[in-house]
């Protein structure tokens, strides 16, 4: 690879609502490269909470016929943090992504992904969930290629982005490529606020607005970790983005 | 314990309340009754301090405190519980969940210990047979999916495990077939019939003070009371209707 490889501009569809001038000085040609082999399963984790500046995480998985791969993610640090994820799915396997993004002030949060349902039978469902406030920004760019011979593909993506303050504010692309005819993908996006009803109503028992505010947050944020069947690393997951959100709020 | 002076409130410009008095005593049941728009949902909303009603006079003391002053989470805290007419679901926080929340930060403001996990449960567990709740429905999420009658009983439910000092019942009995009626009622009474609490039961029918029985009845009309009596008065109101009565 050439050393002096152009940074990305907004123009190149994988960052155009990213923070392109923070990526100055950042390796982009480290993607780590996750092979999961047939009939098995791999899980991971990934966290992005103490970074200041910049901090990318690239993955290029393939999973093996018959195999599982399962990755849950919280992005709450960094000028920008963002996780991309390429996964190349063969027959029969399934593919997994939980995510969340927070973050105030000016910070860019993302997640881009490219699913290639290359085989038949593969399942893919990926939830990212984005608070925001300040005049921060969560995206999700999420592509799911459906080869042509990848006949009964089941691929769904949901996104939902929850803004606490004016200023803030969420970006969803989801980009299907389908060539096979007997598929089925699910793509919903959505954004809103607080519901306010529910608050006056939880101050009505007795929370305060930021009790109330956590809890409904934290309900919001739930989705994302409901596939992640490990109590204790939910748990964490959690814990580190209700840290994020307290420590801003 | 509430006494209520000369309150004036609107919503969006909207005058609704015209200079409603109304003083309620520890041990005392009242019940308010009001046709349609009259602003029986808008004194429990004002009461409770919901955002939008604008209180523009008059005033509102609860026991010996400027109520009108307080944070919504402050009255709760104080004492104060009301109960809405259509309750609200609250997807992704469980029952259990928010109501151990609820009452730690109450008995917090009080300067009380928080209740363990376990006392909690046992708590609730007693709340919820007492209204013939199903505990698993505690466990499910905010009064999501459940029905108009289960939504009021688990209404009640919190009311007893908040255990308030004083209690405004917006419509409680709205939306309960017959048995559940009973049900509520009974649990009403067990929870707040006692010499230092209080109730203000706001209301269209008359049949949930056959199970609650009132100590006196106010007609609502146009925002401010215009009749009070006893309990005879809702006997009066079912058979003759608001217009005759209250004329």
């Amino acid at each position: 690879m050439n050393a002096l490889t152009a940074l990305p501009t907004r123009k190149d569809e994988a960052w155009r609502y990213s923070a392109v001038e923070a990526l100055k000085g950042a390796d982009l040609d480290a993607w780590r490269v996750i092979d999961v082999p047939a009939g098995e399963s791999y899980r991971e984790c990934l966290t992005i909470e103490d970074s200041e500046s910049t901090e990318l995480r690239r993955l290029r998985v393939s999973v093996g016929e018959g195999g599982r791969c399962e990755l849950f993610a919280v992005i709450a640090a960094g000028k920008l943090g963002r996780i991309e994820v390429e996964v190349r799915l063969a027959k029969g396997t399934h593919f997994e992504l939980g995510g969340v993004t927070l973050g105030g002030r000016d910070t860019v949060r993302e997640f881009v992904t490219r699913v290639i349902h290359a085989e038949p039978e593969a399942t893919s469902n990926q939830v990212i969930r984005s608070v925001h406030w300040g005049k921060g920004t969560g995206n999700f760019l999420g592509q799911i290629d459906v080869v042509r011979d990848a006949q009964k593909t089941d691929a769904a993506q949901s996104f939902k982005g929850l803004l606490l303050e004016k200023g803030a504010s969420v970006n969803a692309v989801p980009q299907l490529e389908i060539f096979a005819d007997d598929v089925k993908c699910a793509h919903g996006a959505s954004v809103g606020q607080l519901d306010e009803t529910a608050r006056f109503y939880m101050a009505a028992r007795g929370l305060s607005p930021e009790l109330s505010r956590r809890l409904l947050v934290q309900a919001f944020i739930g989705d994302a970790f409901v596939a992640l069947d490990d109590e204790a690393e939910r748990e964490r997951l959690m814990g580190i983005a209700l840290a994020k959100l307290d420590l801003h709020l | 314990m509430l006494k209520i002076d000369n309150l004036q409130a609107e919503i969006g410009g909207t005058r609704i309340l015209n200079g409603l008095s109304l003083e309620v005593n520890a041990g005392e049941v009242h019940a308010i009754m009001g046709p349609n728009g009259a602003g029986k949902s808008t004194l429990a909303y004002v009461l409770g301090g919901r955002p939008g009603y604008e209180v523009t006079g008059g005033s509102v003391e609860f026991m010996g405190r400027d109520l009108l002053e307080m944070e919504p989470h402050e009255r709760a805290a104080a004492g104060l519980f009301l109960g809405f007419q259509y309750p609200v679901e609250i997807p992704g926080v469980s029952n259990v969940q928010f109501l151990r929340e609820a009452l730690n930060a109450q008995r917090q403001v009080r300067g009380e210990e928080p209740l363990s996990g376990g006392d909690f449960l046992r708590l609730a567990k007693e709340k919820a047979g007492l209204l013939k709740l199903d505990m698993d429905m505690l466990k499910r999420h905010v009064n999501v999916g459940f029905s108009g009658g289960e939504k009021k009983r688990a209404e009640m439910v919190q009311m007893g495990i908040l255990d308030p000092q004083f209690a405004v019942l917006d419509e409680t009995d709205s939306g309960l077939d017959i048995d559940a009626l009973r049900v509520v009622g009974e649990g009403i009474n067990a929870i707040m019939r006692a010499p230092e609490k209080g109730v203000l039961l706001i209301t269209h029918y008359q049949r949930l003070l056959d199970y609650v029985k009132p100590d006196y009845v106010h007609i609502l009309s146009k925002g401010r009371i215009v009749k009070t009596g006893g309990p005879e008065l809702a006997l009066r109101l079912e058979e003759e209707g608001y217009e005759a009565v209250a004329a």
